[in-house]
């Protein structure tokens, strides 16, 4: 079992597979379960994934609140227009991170990636590329093995949870993970998977938690559109042949370290940040109607 | 590790927004239904740290309720539980604690009816995974990803091998376990993880041991 990035790639080396290959073998050794039944699993997983983004770019999502939704058609539309500065992946990735996560605020249907506030990144980089590169259905449950593999590393030896680690241990994790996994659909190796995760999470270390009235919108949705942007341009570099000079394992311990120091009012409970501005605090009273507790507390 | 498997990261399917809020809350109200093993009368609960702080823009109200009437995570009946606990009878309340706990996202859960009442306490430590930390007044540390057993016994010496015996006999292999005591030589709770769900008729040989006072099992 690999307990680290390093060992994960110095295995996937070793043995001349893929971090994908590595994942799903570790999975059959601590289920017993059978690699067909762990592939059926993820395929049911790789659906909801593309229903949510279906329903994002193509239904008019509105959340309960009314603070996110339709901004992902807004994007699909302008993409189409061929008026986009960044180019076409980029916007498609991003509209469909979003779309993901306008569902996931809609009480929608999502698989959580590896959380549901951080579920628009994985996926949408995902169904970007498939128009792009032309990955099979195969290739496709790779990427989220990949994904998970990396995942799995920071969950154990860091944290996924945005009370506990700001949003860097959500978006910024699953921003390395799609990162690597990018880099393995594209051709890459093992170990520069590990450098575009690093290259990524780097770029969101300290990134706060601090959802405007507690709700998993403002800014939970447009963090995942940069995520998503964010893990291409890592992967981009990666395969180019750079290297991240601090190693991934060392970064993922930032990553923890950081989330230690972080006050609590910036680890998911809306009680500062942008959570805690003028407008933030008038859109939470409107929503609920009376200030929150934390928000008088804090006058 | 507390991550065990791939789709404890890519997973779970669930009704948004939250995997820590919500579907967390769901798998931590499911575990308490479980463990209570029938419909409760009245479900008391006390949110913790960012549960307490944010429990309403997240539908963690609505998600515990919704595990409490043993929907998954899932299920879109949760977005109604707390019209349909109504329905069915259960009397609901919940209270915002300012207690500082060892997890931010802790919640405290009653359950109850004529017949007897269970208090837990749960942690959702991020992705919709929970730990179980607390059990009516015992500590102890359950994941809720195996099926398990939880035997209430005098804590005594050969408790743990008059169990392990029967369980031997019946070629179940134990997975996980843990002995925990309120006080020396009073109650104690033993949990057993294992691999397979197990018979009522094996649950009852377990509770003839004059050692034991109380199994119960739940699900995968």
């Amino acid at each position: 079992m690999f307990r680290n990035v390093a060992e994960l790639v110095k295995l996937a080396e070793s043995k001349g597979c893929k971090i994908s290959d590595i994942m799903i073998e570790q999975e059959m050794e601590v289920t017993g379960r059978s690699r067909e039944e762990i592939l059926a699993q993820m395929d049911k997983n790789l659906k909801v994934m593309e229903d949510a983004v279906e329903r994002g770019i193509t239904e008019d999502v509105k959340s309960h609140s009314g603070l996110t939704g339709g901004d992902a058609k807004l994007l699909q539309a302008y993409m189409k227009s061929g008026k986009s500065l960044s180019g076409e992946l980029m916007m498609d990735a991003v509209s469909k991170a979003m779309a993901t996560n306008e569902v996931n605020a809609a009480m929608g249907t999502i698989c959580a990636t590896p959380t549901a506030g951080s579920a628009g990144v994985v996926p949408g980089v995902l169904f970007a590329l498939r128009e792009k590169l032309n990955p099979t259905r195969e290739q496709m449950l790779a990427f989220l093995f990949t994904s998970g593999a990396f995942g799995f590393v920071v969950a154990n030896n860091a944290s996924i949870s945005g009370a506990a680690g700001g949003c860097q241990a959500e978006v910024g994790s699953a921003t390395g993970m799609a990162a690597a996994a990018v880099v393995e659909l594209a051709g890459g190796t093992p170990s520069q998977c590990a450098e575009a995760m690093a290259i990524a999470l780097k770029n969101m270390l300290g990134l706060v938690c601090d959802p405007v009235a507690g709700l998993v919108e403002v800014p939970c949705v447009k963090r995942n559109a940069m995520g998503a942007s964010n893990a291409i341009v890592a992967a981009d570099m990666a395969l180019a042949g750079i290297k991240s000079r601090i190693p991934c394992d060392e970064v993922i311990d930032a990553m923890f370290k950081i989330g230690q120091n972080m006050p609590s009012a910036l680890r998911e409970t809306a009680e500062g940040g942008l959570a805690a501005t003028p407008t933030g605090r008038k859109l939470a009273e409107k929503i609920f109607g009376m200030p929150l507790k934390a928000q008088e507390e804090n006058r | 590790m507390k991550y065990k498997s791939v789709f404890d990261i890519i997973g779970p399917v669930m009704i948004g927004p939250s995997s820590s809020h919500t579907a967390g809350a769901a798998r931590i109200g499911r575990v308490a239904r479980h463990l209570f093993g029938r419909k409760p009368k009245y479900a008391n609960i006390s949110f913790y740290g960012s549960f307490a702080k944010t429990y309403r823009g997240h539908g963690t109200d609505v998600a515990i309720v919704g595990g409490i009437l043993d929907f998954d995570t899932f299920d879109t009946r949760i977005v109604n539980a707390l019209t349909i606990a109504k329905e069915e009878g259960i009397a609901i309340k919940m209270t915002e604690e300012d207690a500082v706990t060892d997890h931010p996202n802790t919640a405290k859960i009653v359950l109850g009816d004529d017949q007897g009442q269970l208090e837990l306490v749960g942690i959702s430590i991020g992705g919709g995974k929970i730990e179980i930390t607390e059990l009516n007044g015992f500590e102890l540390k359950l994941s809720g990803n195996h099926p398990a057993l939880l035997v209430v016994h005098n804590d005594r010496y050969g408790a743990i091998a008059g169990v392990a015996n029967i369980l031997a006999k019946y070629q179940i292999n134990i997975g996980h376990m843990e002995v925990s005591r309120k006080e020396k030589g009073e109650e104690a709770l033993m949990v057993i993880e294992v691999d397979q769900n197990i018979d009522q008729s094996i649950l009852d040989e377990l509770e003839g041991l004059p050692i034991v006072q109380q199994v119960v099992k739940i699900h995968e």
